[in-house]
């Protein structure tokens, strides 16, 4: 078996815990489970602008906020829910192209305080701006779509619904990150210099990592009016950034499993330690550091460790360098 | 049609007080290999990087292939058909050897859309793995290119310049660093490219028999000037040369 063989082997697996699990589970499981499909698809977008290209950003939760308040308006004056969706990823490509444009100037924790700045600026639009957006109150009752007169209208079947749009997003970000484009990305991360003197437009790859991580967030923010049918402005503040942060970081930025798995972490960890009270927030924050400091690149980066003590590759003889002296 | 590649006229370059680089000029032509040697800080990184619009330099003008290259951005320098590497080692290193050779010659496949469609190699697996053969680097094929030793690593980075198929390419210290061995199948694999696609070479070298022996032509610079120009052997006993390098 090739490695290829293991991963569609491992996806076609997963894919089928997906579909069965869920089934007969109560509303709130189904809650959790739906939600963690959808913050998996904003941290795949952030996986894509950071993890990939390199590009420090902490707005992708505004990205989720846009794309939220478009669907819910657009679906609130009766339109389908399809057009909210592909309003709010085109509305939020563009706009993440325009806060692309810092990026070609500043680096690192600069550019993290414009793009916190642009998270603060989407939070006080949304909550100064009543006529638009319900202000504090927010907006309400954003129905559940209908396809081919299948309705989405209970929790299983919303599920579902989610799942198919997951599936689609994985698959366009897998392809995105495998195409030439992802090696664009990856050399940008790695040398951006380099990049440029091999012919790469490292402008133009820039933009695009900030425009494509950010479509993700507005298809997630998408599928958040449906599912809570309530939003506010308050669910899209600079802490909900840092938290799809995590999940990028605690999963293994630059992995195509990461960011899932570190979401699958960040919405289940808090549940699962919710019985030590008032001192779960403290042992989550302690778990992270000792997370961070064993290992930067997150769980993925443990479990390579842990597979290479297994199964220890076979190393050419670097040190010698016979191979290579010609 | 002529046969100079690479035309550099007048340049001079100043940081602060310090002039780097004094009305710098030559031409270099077709399937030539040239050598820029002169002591530590005597200039040459800074003249190529204004060769290659790194650098904007006070004055002077620079032409390659009959373009002129002032603020000129370096891929689309790059795809003019202009290679280059840089004196510090500058390979991805979490990519592997492969990806990194493909990416060197990725953007000069089709448009940027058809990247992202097409085949996820670009259709270069092929020539990708020629030119690891040709600089004997199979056996490091899917390694990660950090993982390599440093001689191993240069040589990935030079392969990286030739990948796209360039007319000229600048070498900056590409046996720095670089143990005795892998310094002869460097030279080696430099020499066999140059006569096998008939490339125009400009390389800066610290290491003297390797630019002796590799170079047709060499020009010497000693704080930002041409002192001596000409053929090695001449070169060698020219004495100006010998105390700008004992002297400096
Ligand atoms: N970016 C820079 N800023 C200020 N001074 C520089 C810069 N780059 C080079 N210099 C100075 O210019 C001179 C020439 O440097 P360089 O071109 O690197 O020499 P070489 O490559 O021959 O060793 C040196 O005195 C160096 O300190
Ligand atoms: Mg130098």
């Amino acid at each position: 078996m090739t490695r290829k063989h293991v991963h569609i082997a491992f996806a076609v697996i997963a894919l089928a815990l997906l579909i069965f699990v869920p089934l007969g589970q109560k509303n709130y499981i189904l809650y959790v489970l739906t939600s963690w499909l959808m913050f998996s698809i904003a941290a795949m977008g952030l996986n894509l602008t950071l993890g990939y290209a390199g590009q420090i950003s902490l707005a992708q939760a505004s990205f989720m906020g846009i794309g939220a308040y478009v669907t819910a308006l657009i679906t609130l004056a009766g339109y389908h829910w399809v057009f909210g969706w592909l309003a709010a990823m085109g509305l939020t490509f563009v706009i993440g192209l325009l806060l692309g444009y810092p990026a070609l100037r500043v680096q690192h924790h600069f550019l993290a305080f414009v793009t916190l700045a642009f998270n603060t600026i989407v939070f006080l639009v949304l909550r100064n701006e009543d006529w638009l957006t319900g202000g504090n109150h927010g907006l309400v009752g954003m129905p559940r779509p209908d396809f081919f007169g299948i309705s989405t209208g209970r929790n299983l079947q919303f599920y579902y619904f989610v799942l198919v749009l997951f599936v689609i997003s994985a698959g366009v970000f897998f392809w995105i990150v495998n195409s030439p484009w992802g090696r664009a990305f990856k050399a940008l991360r790695e040398n951006p210099v380099r990049a440029e003197s091999l012919g790469v437009d490292t402008r133009r790859i820039t933009l695009l990592a900030f425009a494509i991580g950010s479509a993700f967030g507005g298809g997630a923010g998408a599928i958040m009016s449906p599912l809570v049918q309530f939003i506010e402005p308050g669910s899209f503040a600079l802490i909900h950034s840092l938290k799809i942060l995590l999940m990028v970081v605690v999963g293994g930025a630059g992995f195509f499993y990461g960011p899932m798995l570190g979401a699958a972490v960040v919405i289940l960890l808090p549940e699962v330690l919710r019985f030590t009270d008032g001192y779960y927030l403290m042992i989550y924050a302690a778990l992270v550091i000792v997370l961070m400091v064993y290992s930067p690149s997150g769980l993925i980066g443990i479990g390579q460790k842990l597979m290479q003590q297994i199964r220890p590759r076979q190393e050419v003889r670097k040190d010698m360098a016979k191979g290579a002296q010609l | 049609m002529t046969d100079t590649v690479l035309s550099v006229r007048g340049i001079s370059k100043s940081f602060g007080g310090i002039q780097a680089v004094r009305d710098v000029s030559f031409d270099v032509q077709k399937g030539e290999v040239l050598g820029l040697i002169g002591p530590n800080g005597s200039g040459k990184s800074t003249l190529f990087n204004c060769v290659l619009g790194q650098l904007r330099p006070d004055s002077g003008q620079v032409t390659i292939n009959d373009h002129k290259v002032a603020n000129m951005r370096a891929s689309h320098l790059n795809k003019l058909g202009v290679g280059r590497t840089f004196q510090q080692l500058s390979v991805f290193p979490q990519m592997s050897v492969l990806d990194n050779i493909i990416l060197a010659g990725q953007e000069h496949k089709g448009s940027m859309a058809s990247r992202l469609f097409g085949p996820s190699d670009a259709g270069l697996t092929r020539a990708a793995d020629q030119m690891i053969a040709f600089f004997r680097l199979e056996h490091l094929r899917d390694e990660m290119a950090g993982s390599l030793s440093y001689g191993q690593q240069k040589l990935v980075d030079a392969a990286m310049a030739f990948m796209a198929g360039p007319s000229l390419v600048l070498l900056d210290e590409p046996a720095g660093g670089v143990n005795l061995t892998m310094l002869g199948s460097l030279k080696d694999r430099l020499e066999t490219y140059n006569r096998e696609h008939g490339t125009t070479f400009v390389v800066i070298e610290h290491n003297m028999e390797f630019v002796m022996s590799l170079c047709t032509r060499i020009i010497v610079l000693a704080e930002g000037e041409i002192i001596a120009e000409g053929a090695p052997e001449e070169i060698r006993a020219n004495q100006q040369v010998i105390d700008a390098y004992l002297g400096g």
